[in-house]
């Protein structure tokens, strides 16, 4: 047991060790996790990526990929993270969507759309949820009825939300209702949109943390050819679980202000005798239960790696992190803020400590509970995938879309 | 990356299961619990013994097999799984691993070859009444060689041949080896939460003692040996918490409840997912314990700390959730699920209380992040 590399590995990460020093950026301007701005910025580094064939290193050389292992991946990633580069908003489209395209397209799809993604040439977006089902993608409402003149294509109208990058985006794969007459499941087609197309809008989501990374888009009327349909009519359910079966893997755990940033802030605060923060004894209790999940997390991530490096499938461990690392970082950060008592108002970078990290994180962290699978959901993928406990009961399960109880 | 057991470590739990599915079921653990004069199972110590796992850590200069600590923390987890109703911690985890750390080549030469041969039974005494020990409070004195003092709780103490005791001489704190078959020692057995795993109150009376390692280096010491037992003791929890999960599931898969199973109901669901997520934690806390344990890192106290932390955590609510799950059944004294409801207990505070870690894992991480 040890946390070294093998020889294998060990070449390998000297080998992008030399690349990085070589060609990473060693400072980068406005970085920004989104990925929103400084595109061109991160256009250029995905090309450079692309070209030394580090972009997804665990593509096969027929997608022009180097056909690297996970651990590679991991490995790049790692050391990729120790230099200032641009956000990556390819990761969505090279993650989830193209691959999802790639599985079901004939070659020369395939061969259009892989290459340029891959040198971040063109950015993807994944069009799923709605504003009356996030949880529950199968309840699709927006619509894909067949053109009315016999070419075959097909006419989307309808409204999607919390779409990461559309504003940026060039496609995006889409899930549409084509059959409302058999149970949800059954009745879903997927496509993918130019989304330059001039009958879709994309509006900002104003999020209740201030920013606005998430868009709503609304098509109307949109006509695609049949040609864009990714996979059979009314086979989009089976289509889109190959979509989000990578969804948990690239939804990442909480960043931000940890406990290491709590125990800094509680040196310098004054506690309930006057005496600095950190000598009160229930955060001190505190600190410790936010520490042993934070290592707990780290050594489950270690656990994992150490699979990969051993050419194993990962066990189901990996499905712990956001789960925990989300409700650290909500209670931690509210925790940091009561710590300044009255003062604890203030979320003014200028006043409130380390820049107001511990109120960017208790704004954020609602959101973060829900993207990705909400609490409620990775308990039940928990409970069924990994105990094998049965599914939920689903009472809409042999009923036609049309006959659902919808509320509004 | 190499951060799992290898597989012989792998092969050799799976050994330990299969040998303790046969040779530890419940009736077992039930036949100490229920037998007042029973205080662990004589039995079952014999074939532990004759595994060898007594002496797994134990140099083969000493009579051990010389495996090393990740053996030991594979064997621990299995041992915990069953609750095994036998002095392996107070024996293995205390009293070997205090004389391997602190003793002289003599005391080794002397103590460790029994130990493996399943010839002596150990004992940490320390605790001398409610609450927290601290140095200025320690009673027990040390004088011309002869211990005097009351200690109780002492886990094993009334089936125990050698102690390992907490005292001062000369008004400076140290351990010391005291042979509990040598008399001037009166032992009480204690009824305690775990009956299968008995606790007595010893009173010294003028008993030999043999000063174990340094002079007044008594509490620094311990901490060192608690911090060795505590990350095996957390494979225990980690063993346990994982058995009371699959308790709780079994259970929760074939009882009805308003016209179907109730591991079908998210609130029962959601509980197990929720014991689910504790046990990784505290696994992948106890797998950084047994590294830094088998290298002996410098980083030892506050791995050692977090396993604990986690590992009771994880094995309190299991046991309880476990209960929880069976409904009426669990309340009951035939129902298993008591059994590791009692064992929680007893390994959450046999060496320290997790508050007790909490307050000496923060104190390093503050000196540590100040550094």
């Amino acid at each position: 047991m040890d946390f070294n590399d093998s020889p294998e590995e060990a070449a390998f990460r000297a080998e992008v060790r030399a690349w990085l020093e070589k060609n990473a950026p060693k400072r980068v301007e406005s970085p920004d996790p989104e990925g929103g701005d400084n595109l061109a910025a991160a256009r250029a580094w995905q090309a450079k990526k692309a070209a030394a064939g580090y972009a997804q290193i665990t593509w096969p050389k027929a997608w022009g990929g180097p056909g690297g292992t996970p651990i590679q991946q991991v490995i790049f990633n790692q050391e990729e993270a120790k230099y200032p580069t641009p956000g990556n908003p390819f990761q969505i489209g090279l993650g989830m969507c193209v691959p999802t395209v790639a599985a079901f397209a004939d070659d020369e799809t395939k061969k259009r759309f892989v290459g340029p993604a891959l040198r971040g040439e063109e950015i993807w977006c994944q069009l799923f949820s709605e504003p009356s089902g996030g949880s529950d993608v199968a309840a699709a409402r927006t619509k894909a009825v067949r053109a009315p003149d016999g070419s075959g294509d097909w006419i989307i109208s309808g409204q999607k939300v919390w779409t990461s990058g559309a504003q940026f985006s060039d496609f995006g794969i889409v899930v549409t209702r084509t059959n409302p007459d058999v149970p949800k499941h059954k009745g879903l087609t997927m496509f993918w949109v130019d989304m330059h197309d001039p009958g879709i809008e994309v509006r900002p989501i104003h999020q209740m943390s201030g920013g606005s990374g998430f868009n709503e888009v609304y098509f109307t009327d949109v006509r695609v050819k049949d040609s864009q349909r990714v996979g059979a009519v009314d086979d989009g359910w089976r289509v889109s679980l190959v979509t989000l079966m990578n969804e948990r893997l690239a939804v990442g755990g909480a960043s931000g202000a940890g406990w290491s940033e709590f125990l800094e802030a509680a040196r310098t605060v004054s506690g309930v005798d006057g005496a600095p923060a950190i000598k009160d004894q229930a955060l001190r209790e505190k600190l410790a239960d936010w520490y042993v999940q934070a290592e707990g997390l780290k050594h489950t991530r270690n656990r994992t790696m150490t699979a990969l490096s051993r050419g194993e499938t990962p066990g189901p461990e990996s499905s712990i992190g956001k789960i925990v690392s989300a409700g650290v970082m909500q209670d931690l950060a509210n925790s940091a803020i009561e710590m300044l008592d009255q003062y604890g108002i203030i979320d003014d970078p200028e006043l409130a400590p380390l820049k107001g990290a511990f109120h960017t994180s208790l704004m954020f962290a609602p959101g973060l509970r829900i993207a990705g699978g909400t609490d409620e959901i990775l308990k039940n993928i928990i409970a069924e995938r990994v105990l094998g406990l049965p599914g939920d009961i689903r009472v809409d399960k042999d009923v036609a879309f049309k006959d659902l109880p919808t509320g509004r | 990356m190499n951060f799992d057991f290898s597989d012989d470590q792998k092969f050799l739990k799976a050994q330990a299961r299969k040998f303790l599915d046969a040779e530890c079921p419940p009736s077992r653990v039930r036949s100490v619990l229920d037998d007042q004069a029973k205080a662990y199972d004589a039995d079952l110590w014999g074939s532990v013994a004759a595994q060898g796992w007594l002496g797994a850590a134990i140099p083969e200069a000493h009579g051990g097999l010389g495996l090393g600590h990740l053996e030991l923390c594979v064997i621990a987890e299995e041992l915990g799984r069953v609750a095994a109703p036998i002095p392996f911690a107070s024996t293995v985890y205390m009293l070997a691993e205090a004389v391997m750390l602190a003793g002289d080549e003599a005391q080794k030469e002397a103590i460790l070859p029994k130990i493996a041969a399943g010839e002596a039974i150990g004992a940490l005494a320390t605790s001398e009444g409610p609450g927290v020990l601290t140095p200025a409070a320690l009673k027990a004195t040390v004088s011309g060689g002869k211990l005097t003092g009351v200690k109780i709780p002492v886990t094993d103490g009334d089936i125990a041949t050698l102690a390992v005791v907490l005292a001062k001489e000369a008004g400076r704190p140290g351990l010391f080896l005291v042979d509990l078959t040598a008399g001037r020692v009166t032992r009480e057995a204690l009824s305690t939460l775990d009956p299968a795993r008995d606790a007595a109150k010893l009173s010294f009376d003028g008993a030999p003692a043999q000063r174990l390692g340094g002079a007044g280096e008594g509490f620094a010491l311990l901490e060192q040996v608690l911090d060795r037992a505590a990350i095996l003791i957390a494979f225990e929890q980690c063993g346990g918490a994982d058995r009371c999960l699959e308790m709780a599931k079994a259970y929760a898969l074939e009882r009805y409840a308003f016209g179907r199973v109730i591991a079908s109901y998210q609130a029962i669901k959601h509980k197990l997912a929720d014991m689910y997520v504790k046990n990784e934690l505290a696994r992948s806390n106890a797998y950084y314990g047994a590294w830094a344990l088998n290298t002996n890192a410098p980083e030892t106290p506050v791995a050692a700390s977090a396993a604990r932390i986690a590992a009771s955590e994880a094995f309190w609510f299991a046991a309880k959730e476990n209960i929880q799950a069976h409904g009426g059944i669990g309340f009951t004294w035939e129902m298993d699920c008591h059994l590791y409801y009692r064992r929680s207990r007893q390994l959450g505070l046999v060496a320290g209380a997790p508050r007790v870690w909490k307050e000496r894992l923060v104190s390093h991480l503050e000196r540590r992040n100040a550094a």
